[in-house]
């Protein structure tokens, strides 16, 4: 099923028959041309966190592995993690305020004035942020993120 | 989280989530029948290898070639081969999956046994050489993981080995053994359930998922344990599909909510002040639809139904002077001819005790249900009041972590297709702009005293403006009560409606004047909307006070009119029974014949009034309607296709498009609602008419609003709980109750109309029921109730009982404040803690310093040289944020103790050196987990 799936997005690529040749990479554009993520704002930073060389291009095993993570019976544990990589653009493991207002951008489609934009990102900072650091740490993040009603992705 | 929105894709997403669930479970189902298979093949072996000779012949064929191949790949990419071999399962199982539902014919069934067995055989074989392999890398992999479990997994290897050689060897185990083996069971066991829990990689997952199922299926047979895996998948099973189940439930529970989407849609983009709107609408919907109910099934239909048929009675007939007139299009409009005499209005409903085979009681139940539509209505507004006060808050403040969590957890990830994607865009930007209003507000910092000094301002004028509209409405009507007396054709028209007009008048500067002085407060946009609404209630009071004024006039004229009729329908009887008997001098008279529609007959001024409430709201429908049409659909029109030739930009400048007005709305519906409530007693139809005017005017004017509104200027959010509306609806309600209950407790019921025709007062029909129909206990019972010395005491216990429930609502409320107040001060106490631990680290480090094992590392000299590479390392290698313990850790320096201290949850990695990925290790689970930091990237 998953692999059909998989298939689907590059027919060229990938073999239908996948006992030799587990070799293979679909590339970012095409995965985010799937249904599920074509409209998501996030989609290249899911797919560029789920992908093991870290430019988005996904082995069927991190395909898998997206999926699992994605799906809705998967732990708020692990979503929470693999969120905070989501959100954590330039990965230094850190969410920190170029990453909120890129955050912020694409959740509004750049609706939002810059001073909007510096105001909502300061807001955000010094709510969670616990630590003084200007930054969300996980433990930032994990700490807000389990007070949330609505975290469900 | 808003209501799953939830298309196509999102639906496959979930299906696939399903899947690959289903997949990892039957993972493990099919691990434990091949486990039996297994076990039934090597049994099954010896005894066979003479007959089954093709089979076996197969299967050691392809054995070796496996191991073959196997030996061959091993050194390069051992997790490839893992990956493959579960692909192949997967796949095999699909397919099998799917043959299985395509075919069940025993043939087909003994084929697939067949090549499972095959497949068994060949996996049973390179098991042997996978385990190996796995355990070698257990080994270099897991070091860390403690040296117990190293020697386990020696025995562990021991006994994989020659467990797959003989079965015997198992029996062999000591009893300390069978306990080590079952704990690790457990362990293995626990670790297919939490697998998925883990934020690793796929391979790693998987090559951990084999070895522990492998694990578990190899010990569990020795350990006699096992039997219950299917029970437990099924269960497992079951579990998912309830979930599903009510996942579905509730999707389908908010695709029940009418309109839901509507609002949702208007939400997105005008915010949810305009929001709440509609959902007062929404609201006042479903009650009317309730009342519709009452009024309909317990008063209309009986009488339609069982009582008598139209033309048989004075009161369901034209009568002969309008009959010509009767079906006039103009006539009918005014609510007049045909309408007037229909079971739209209080006078078509016959005054018999009890109508048709049921013995319906339809004057009691016209009393009951007019008395009782205020009561429910009363009942439901107090019952929303405060749950929506149960709900809490002002909408305003909403916790610690208001613009986090939107900017984190607002996105919907079910979301697929564009056009809810643009909706959801559109709601995310409204409400970050309604927080941002929120928050600007809390942080202007003001004049205090020059604010306080415009809101008096503004106040002062607002109330002088009120009081010049009251009195003018006060002078305009006493002139109307004077033009009244005189002749109706000496007045020009101006004088006629010198009311209305004044009224309408009023209606149109109003408002605007109390936003222009309002903006003189600056209050919050939701707090300046509360005020506006206050303010142009107490204007449309005078509207409802002239309106019941000139009713009441109307009415009087009425009543003395009605009289003098009746007089004269009493004389001219008598005059017909004295002229009867003296003409054929007999007792026994018979009733006049007389035509129905001939008959003398009273105004009967319950039918006016109903009239003149059923008026009243269809022109007032009419307005809204056409102000919304030409207001906004026009002008929006006009500026947007004249914009491309005129002087000036007609969207960005002058006329611009309209905005939805929240206040003018509300008050509308709350005061139409007013005039249900009022006129429901005198027109049962209006409630019908109401249901129909909401139902329109809810598309109308959502398309109105999507269509032709821009949002505000200042998106706000709406308190959560509209109370204030409601407060305004309930004040309504109470207002409409006085006159209708004076009228019924007071006024006569006219004498040949209506339900309580030939009744001294209306609520004699209750009187007469205890009377006639009830038991006299009942009776008697009834008049000890309404004993004063009995009402008194009561009305006492109630304000004893409100004032000890308000004392005790504020004791809780102030317990509230206390606790957030504590709440806020715990937060701000960790938050410094966390922001000092520097300088008490630095305390702690002065401590360490003395300590002996400093000397392993070179020691840090200076303390001001500590916070620079404290800096510069944590930056560089991207250590956690335990900056100070992890560096410290990673100089070998013990700091366990600050560790804790520092953190208020367990800490697993005070034993590790800061890797890449330190952060994960204050993942979800906190256990003996090893080298958790695999998937570090």
């Amino acid at each position: 099923m998953l692999h059909g799936r998989y298939r689907e997005l590059a027919p060229h690529l990938v073999p239908l028959d996948y006992t030799n040749n587990p070799d293979i990479r679909v590339p970012l554009t095409l995965i985010i041309t799937m249904p599920e993520l074509k409209e998501n704002p996030f989609r290249d930073r899911i797919v560029e966190t789920f992908s093991e060389d870290g430019h988005g291009n996904l082995t069927f095993n991190d395909f898998v592995d997206m999926f699992s993570v994605l799906c809705e019976t998967s732990p708020r544990e692990l979503k929470t993690i693999y969120a905070f990589k989501i959100y954590d653009f330039n990965r230094d493991n850190f969410i920190c305020k170029e990453d909120l207002e890129k955050t912020l951008n694409k959740l509004t489609k750049g609706e939002l004035t810059p001073e909007e934009v510096t105001l909502v990102c300061d807001k955000a900072i010094e709510e969670a942020d616990l630590d003084g650091d200007n930054k969300l740490s996980f433990a930032d993040f994990e700490n807000m993120i389990s007070k949330a009603p609505d975290f469900l992705r | 989280m808003p209501p799953k929105k939830k298309s196509h894709a999102a639906v496959e997403v979930d299906d696939v989530g399903m899947e690959v669930d289903a997949v990892s479970e039957d993972d493990s189902e099919e691990e434990a029948r091949r486990k039996t298979k297994n076990r039934r093949a090597k049994a099954q072996r010896k005894p066979k290898r003479v007959s089954d000779d093709e089979e076996e012949e197969e299967e050691e064929d392809e054995a070796p070639k496996r191991k073959a191949r196997k030996k061959k790949r091993k050194p390069q990419d051992s997790d490839e081969e893992e990956d493959e071999e579960d692909n192949r399962s997967v796949k095999s199982k699909s397919s099998k999956a799917s043959r299985k539902k395509a075919a069940k014919e025993e043939s087909d069934e003994e084929s697939e046994d067949d090549k499972k067995k095959k497949k068994n055989g060949g996996k049973a074989v390179s098991k042997k050489g996978k385990e190996e392999q796995n355990d070698k890398k257990k080994g270099n992999a897991k070091g860390s993981g403690g040296k117990n479990k190293g020697g386990e997994k020696d025995k562990k290897k021991k006994n994989g080995n020659s467990s797959s050689s003989s079965d015997d060897d198992e029996e062999s185990m000591s009893e300390g053994e069978m306990a080590a083996l079952k704990e690790e069971v457990e362990e293995k066991k626990k670790l297919i359930a939490t697998l998925r829990n883990k934020p690793w990689r796929m391979q790693r997952r998987l090559i951990q998922l084999k070895e522990a199922q492998e694990f578990v299926e190899k010990f569990e047979g020795a350990l006699g344990k096992g039997k219950g895996r299917k029970w437990y998948a099924y269960k497992v099973m079951m579990t998912k599909k309830l979930i599903k189940f009510k996942r579905d439930f509730e999707n389908f529970k908010t695709a029940c909510i009418p309109w839901e989407r509507k609002i949702k849609e208007v939400e997105s983009h005008f915010g949810s002040s305009v929001a709440s709107y509609f959902i007062f609408l929404r609201w006042m919907y479903g009650l009317n639809l309730v009342l519709f109910g009452f009024m309909f099934g317990l008063v209309v239909l009986p009488e339609i139904l069982m009582g008598l048929p139209y033309g048989s009675l004075p009161r369901k007939t034209v009568p002969r002077e309008e009959q010509a007139t009767a079906m006039d299009y103009a006539v009918l409009f005014d609510f007049n001819g045909y309408c007037k005499y229909s079971f739209l209005f209080y006078g078509f409903y016959n005054s018999d005790r009890m109508i048709g085979v049921l013995k319906f009681r339809l004057p009691l139940s016209y009393l009951l249900v007019g008395v009782g539509i205020f009561g429910y209505s009363l009942m439901v507004v107090i019952r929303t009041m405060a749950r929506n006060a149960n709900e809490g808050g002002d909408g305003a403040e909403e916790g610690q972590f208001t613009f986090s969590w939107k900017m984190f957890t607002s996105w919907d990830y079910l979301i697929g297709n564009p056009e809810t994607a643009d909706n959801k865009y559109a709601s995310i930007t409204t409400s970050f702009k309604e927080s941002i209003v929120d928050e600007q507000e809390n942080q202007k910092d003001e004049n205090i005293h020059l604010r306080r000094f415009l809101r008096v301002l503004a106040n002062f004028l607002i109330l002088c403006s009120l009081g010049g509209s009251g009195f003018l409405i006060y002078f305009v009507v006493k002139r109307s009560q004077d033009f009244a007396e005189r002749d109706n054709d000496e007045l020009s028209w101006f004088e006629k409606n010198e009311v209305e007009f004044v009224m309408s008048l009023l209606g149109l500067v109003c408002p605007p004047l109390f936003e222009t002085i309002a903006e003189l407060e600056d209050y919050h946009p939701r707090i300046a909307l509360k005020w506006q609404l206050g303010r142009i209630f107490a204007l449309f009071l005078g509207n409802l006070y002239t309106f019941l004024f000139a009713l009441f006039d109307e009415v009087t004229a009425k009543l003395e009119k009605e009289k003098s009729i009746k007089n004269e329908t009493i004389w001219a009887l008598n005059a017909y029974y004295a002229n009867y008997s003296s003409f054929y001098n007999t007792t026994d008279v018979p009733p006049p014949d007389v035509h129905p529609a001939d008959v003398i007959r009273g105004p009967c001024w319950e039918t006016g009034v109903g009239i003149e409430f059923v008026k009243l709201i269809v022109s007032d429908m009419q307005v809204t309607y056409l102000t919304i049409l030409i207001g906004d659909f026009v002008r929006a029109v006009i500026v947007r296709f004249l914009n491309y030739c005129w002087c000036w930009d007609l969207e960005a400048g002058f006329p611009s498009y309209g905005e939805f007005d929240i206040s003018g709305n509300v008050l509308g519906l709350i005061f139409n609602q007013g005039m249900i409530w009022m006129g429901a007693f005198y027109a049962p139809g209006l409630v019908g008419l109401n249901v129909l005017r909401l139902l329109t005017s809810m598309y109308y004017q959502c398309w109105a609003v999507m269509s032709c509104n821009v949002p505000h200027e200042r998106v706000f959010k709406a308190s959560r709980s509209n109370n204030f509306y409601m407060g305004l609806l309930l004040l309504v309600l109470f207002l409409s109750l006085l006159p209708v209950v004076y009228t019924i407790m007071t006024l006569p019921p006219s004498f040949d109309c209506g339900p309580f025709s030939g009744q001294e007062k209306m609520y004699d029909v209750v009187m007469e029921t205890i009377e006639n129909d009830l038991p006299s206990f009942i009776g008697n019972i009834f008049t000890y109730a309404t004993n004063p010395g009995l009402i008194m005491p009561a009305v006492l216990l109630m304000v004893l009982a409100i004032y000890y429930l308000n004392a005790v609502s504020k004791g809780y409320q102030q317990a509230n404040l206390d606790l957030k107040r504590k709440m806020q001060m715990a937060r701000d106490e960790e938050k410094n803690r966390r922001n000092n631990k520097d300088s008490t680290n630095q305390v702690m480090k002065d401590l360490e310093a003395l300590l002996p094992n400093k000397s392993l590392i070179p020691p840090p000299t200076e303390e001001d040289e500590l916070e620079v590479p404290d800096v510069v390392v944590e930056k560089s290698s991207k250590s956690p944020k335990i900056k100070p313990g992890a560096v410290a850790n990673g100089k070998g320096v013990n700091l366990q103790k600050e560790v804790s201290l520092a953190a208020s949850n367990p800490r697993g990695p005070v034993t590790r050196a800061p890797g890449p990925r330190g952060g994960n290790a204050r993942g979800p689970q906190p256990g003996p987990e090893k080298g958790r930091g695999r998937s570090a990237r």
